[in-house]
Order: structure tokens, then C-alpha cells, then sequence
């Protein structure tokens, strides 16, 4: 299962590692990355495989937006189902 | 990979724009529950509902959080009542409305629906006894839901049923004048009424439903708003594809969650109900879009029109988006639980008429409409008359939930916060149609029902 976590906000050092960081710790595997940064602003969207996740997913989900608020970002984490559904016919 | 622009698109449609899953409703099946005592009756009937309904409300919240998709609701409709009230020997059926109370409370739904009549030709003895017992049933409950359906397009109007529908309505808001008439607000009054509807309070089990079925509602008024906004000023024909692929996605959502949900209960799947559904929350708002489409304020001329076309639009871009569409499926209008339709009415510019006219072009009626205190029970069920009549002529369904308020007028206003926010009271034409409605009996099916 997959799913794709984003993460937006103001760009500052060591955001992919503090998400990779949770993610490997939760035997997470990193498909896909993008990230942008226009002007100040740091977009990056992740693809990753939960089959392996050794946590419930909800705790998976609250870790990362919790690391988020306190970073300043705003990250969330949803099933890629989601984006295919309503992006692909 | 999916596209970055899709995947923010997605999620701020989420966080910004209200996109959202309205509601998730269980139907349930209750013609194995009849009986002749009323008490094992009731029991047969909490026993079913917290039996199917178990794990509705964990398994919703479960795909809440795991598609971060919010589902505002979840709901359970059931067989209309009076169809398990027939056999039952005592006179008052109000203990089944309490026994559909408690089982929602204990599997944690907000609102049940089907304590309901199919009266559009006559009445059984069941049929009497519920809608002799819903002043009684919707003051002594917390939510429960209850719908009359007063005609169809194949058998006419049922006259006598509409002048009832009158005096039961004023007796509700009597029965609940300490909360501003908030009884009337879960009664609705149907032509047509769809057997598959996931919403409230109109939402019952039809008969030809299976044993235990799920339907979900989607919603998406700030979603289609937004998308409007940021189109400028574009042609109708380009507004109307807009809205289409706009509506497609939202569907998609709902098509989603409808799968999810069905198959982790083990049960079978309905349909999606492709209505924007508006609530009180700024920016989800109906009639926001069509002043977004370019009218000065929702209710002005033009209005028909525009919501005409987003009807319309929305419906060709669902239709392909979920693999069986049903319920009622256009876009709401309910006055209060709207915050552009409560302000248009404040100012005078929309009205009773207006609105009228606006549900010839979309679902469902006369939604959410305070309207004053000692309107007479005729009046009220001339008002019925009216709306059914739009339904009944143009083969879809109408729907009449109106608040005669106990004790305000014109000038005042109700408030009942949440979802189902608040309006001012709205005036009616009080010349009398007592003669009219006096004659009973029944308005002939049109002659274009005649298809066979």
C-alpha cells in the first residue's frame, strides 16, 4: 500500500531528514520524492510504501504532522488511493 | 508519480475548501422485526439496528484518518416504520421512535431516518398510527428522523394526506415551541421521495433495498465556489465544463469511500448521492456559487438560471465518476443551514416564491424555511400542494420541511447552531386556501406518467 505524504512551508535545513528520519524508524521505504522551493516556500511531496510500517498508521500520520506544527510546516500524510481516484479516470 | 499540482490541488480542496464526505448512511432492513406486541417489537428493532450498525461509526472514523478525508456524518435509515407498525396492536407506535433513539445513540450516530409513511395513494392502519404519533415521537426524541411521502408521479397527489401533513406540522411545532419548533426540522414532506437517499432528514430503507446496504452523501459547495472564483470571467460554456470536472472529482471521493467502507463492514453497496450539500460553515455555501457565477445576490432574477446550469453540470460530472448514482443527487438549497441563502433572505431578496421557482431546476424543496407561527395549518399544507405539485409534473422529487416557529413573526429569527444554523423568519401569503384544501380526496397521476 502507498501513500504520499507532503510537506509545505517555509524552507529551512534538515526537513527531508527529520521526515526521512521518522519514516526509516517506522521501516518506511521512500518510492519517489519532488520538492520545489519558490521564493521561501519548500514543497516537497514523498511516494512511499507502508506495506512494511511497523506502526498503526494513524500513529504514523499524527508523528509527522506533529513533527510538522513544531517545525512550522504543515505535513500530511494520505493514501495514494486518494490522489488516483480523483486525479486519474 | 502523481502530479504535484493534483496531489495540492487534493489537499486544499481539503483544508481550504471543505471538501468533505457529508455523510456515510447505513440502510437497514426492518421487515424481519414485526409483530403484534409492541414491546418485543421494539426490542427486535434496537436489536437489528445496534447489531448491523456496530461498527459503522468506528470504520468510518478509521478511513477518516487514514484517506484524510473528513465524513461528517454517519447516519443509519431503516424500512419505513409504519410498514412494521401495521401488525402491531396497541394504538400508540411512538415507543418504536424511542427504540430507533436509543439504538442510534448507543452505535453513536447523530440522526436516524425512516420513521416514515408511503401514503401517496392511501393510508394503512400502520400508516394512521405513525403519523398520529409523530408530534409525540419527534418531542421525545433526539434524532430521529421521519418523512411522508404525500405523492408519486404515477399515482397523483394524496389531498387528504397533504391537509394532515398541515395539522401534524403545526402540532410539532407546538409540541417543541421550547426549541424554537425544532421538531418540524426532522420531518420532511415527499414527492418522489428516492428510496436510496443517505440524507437527513428525508433518508429511509426502501422497499426494494436489500437487507443491509450502504450510501454515501457527498458535499462540496466551497470546492465548486472556488473553482468558479478562479476561473474569472469565463463563458457559460466553459463554466459549465468547470463544473463538471469539478464535480467529478468530489465524486470520485465519495465513489472512494463508498467502496472502502462498504467492504471493510462485509456489506453491500448503494450508491453515491452526488447533492452539494451546504452547511452554516462560511464558504460552503450553495448560494455563494451562484453569486459567484455573477448574480448580485442569491435570489435576484438570473437565479433560476444559474442554479439550473450548476445543477445540471454537477450532475453530468458525477454521473461518471461513481459507478451507480442515486438519492436525490442535485444541489440542496435548505435556507438555514446556508449562510448566502440565510443573508439573501435577511435582505428581502430571496422569498418563499423564489425559492419555489428554484426547486422546479433542482433537488430537493422548500428546505429549512422558518416560516411565521400562526400560519394556518391550510396555508402550511397549501404550501405542500405546491412543491409536490413541481414534483409530480417534472417526474422528480420535491420536498417540503418547513418551521411554522410558536410564538415569532416576521422580524424575528431562530437559531439552532451546527449544522443546522439559523434564518430568519420568513413571510407567506396568508390569503386563505381552506376551501381548496378542505376538498380532500386525491389530484390524478398527469397524463405523462401514462408510459407503459
Amino acid at each position: 500500500m502507498k501513500a504520499v505524504i507532503s510537506v509545505i512551508g517555509k524552507d529551512t535545513v534538515g526537513i527531508i531528514a527529520r521526515v526521512s528520519e521518522v519514516l526509516s524508524r517506522h521501516s518506511i521505504n521512500i518510492l519517489d520524492i519532488t520538492q520545489s522551493v519558490l521564493s521561501d516556500l519548500f514543497a516537497m511531496i514523498m511516494l512511499v510504501d507502508i506495506t512494511t510500517l511497523d506502526v498503526d498508521y494513524t500513529v504514523l500520520k499524527d508523528e509527522l504532522e506533529q513533527m510538522g506544527e513544531g517545525m512550522g510546516l504543515e505535513i500530511h500524510c494520505m493514501h495514494a488511493s486518494v490522489f488516483d481516484t480523483m486525479h486519474k479516470i | 508519480m502523481i502530479n504535484t499540482r493534483d496531489i495540492l490541488e487534493t489537499i486544499h480542496m481539503v483544508t481550504e475548501e471543505h471538501l468533505d464526505i457529508r455523510t456515510v448512511t447505513m440502510g437497514i432492513s426492518l421487515r424481519d422485526c414485526v409483530g403484534t406486541d409492541i414491546d418485543a417489537v421494539c426490542q427486535k428493532v434496537y436489536d437489528k439496528i445496534t447489531r448491523c450498525a456496530k461498527d459503522l461509526v468506528s470504520v468510518c472514523e478509521r478511513i477518516e484518518a487514514e484517506f484524510g478525508i473528513p465524513i461528517i456524518n454517519k447516519r443509519i435509515s431503516v424500512t419505513p416504520a409504519s410498514m412494521i407498525c401495521d401488525a402491531i396492536t396497541a394504538e400508540d407506535v411512538s415507543p418504536i421512535a424511542r427504540a430507533m433513539d436509543r439504538a442510534a445513540r448507543d452505535v453513536g450516530v447523530n440522526f436516524i431516518g425512516g420513521y416514515s409513511a408511503l401514503v401517496h395513494k392511501g393510508l394503512t392502519k400502520g400508516d394512521d398510527k405513525l403519523i398520529r404519533s409523530l408530534p409525540d415521537a419527534l418531542s421525545t426524541t433526539e434524532r430521529v428522523c421521519s418523512s411522508i411521502n404525500v405523492a408519486t408521479t404515477h399515482a397523483g397527489i394524496n389531498m387528504d394526506a397533504v391537509a394532515r401533513c398541515g395539522h401534524i406540522i403545526k402540532e410539532i411545532a407546538y409540541r417543541t415551541r421550547e426549541t424554537d419548533s425544532f421538531g418540524c426540522a426532522k420531518l420532511v414532506v415527499f414527492a418522489n421521495a428516492p428510496e436510496d437517499n443517505p440524507f437527513m432528514a428525508g433518508a429511509f430503507h426502501g422497499v426494494g433495498e436489500g437487507e443491509c446496504v450502504l450510501n454515501v452523501g457527498i458535499s462540496g459547495p466551497g470546492v465548486v465556489r472556488a473553482a468558479i472564483a478562479r476561473a474569472g470571467d469565463c463563458d457559460l460554456s466553459e463554466l459549465a465544463e468547470l463544473i463538471k470536472r469539478t464535480a467529478f472529482k468530489i465524486t470520485r471521493m465519495g465513489q472512494l469511500v463508498l467502496k472502502e467502507a462498504s467492504a471493510r463492514l462485509g456489506i453491500s453497496y448503494g450508491i453515491v448521492d452526488l447533492s452539494l450539500a451546504p452547511t452554516p460553515a462560511v464558504g460552503d455555501s450553495v448560494a455563494r456559487i451562484l453569486e459567484e457565477m455573477g448574480l448580485e445576490t442569491c435570489g435576484c432574477h438570473g437565479t433560476t438560471a444559474c442554479l439550473a446550469m450548476l445543477n445540471d453540470a454537477v450532475k453530468k460530472g458525477g454521473i461518471m465518476a461513481s459507478a451507480h448514482v442515486g438519492g436525490l443527487s442535485g444541489a440542496f438549497i435548505p435556507v438555514s443551514e446556508d449562510s448566502g441563502m440565510v443573508e439573501a433572505a435577511e435582505k428581502g431578496v430571496l422569498t418563499l416564491d423564489k425559492l419555489e421557482a428554484m426547486t422546479a431546476v433542482c433537488s430537493v424543496g422548500l428546505d429549512m424555511i422558518a416560516i411565521p407561527g400562526d400560519t394556518t395549518a391550510e396555508v402550511i399544507s397549501a404550501i405542500i400542494a405546491d412543491e409536490i405539485s413541481i414534483g409530480v409534473i417534472n417526474t422528480k422529487t420535491t420536498a417540503v420541511r418547513v418551521l411554522p416557529v410558536y410564538g415569532k413573526g416576521v422580524g424575528d429569527s431562530i437559531d439552532f447552531g451546527g449544522l443546522w444554523g439559523g434564518a430568519p423568519i420568513m413571510p407567506v401569503h396568508n390569503e386563505s386556501p381552506a376551501r381548496f384544501i378542505g376538498r380532500g380526496g386525491r389530484i390524478p397521476a398527469p397524463v405523462h406518467s401514462f408510459r407503459n
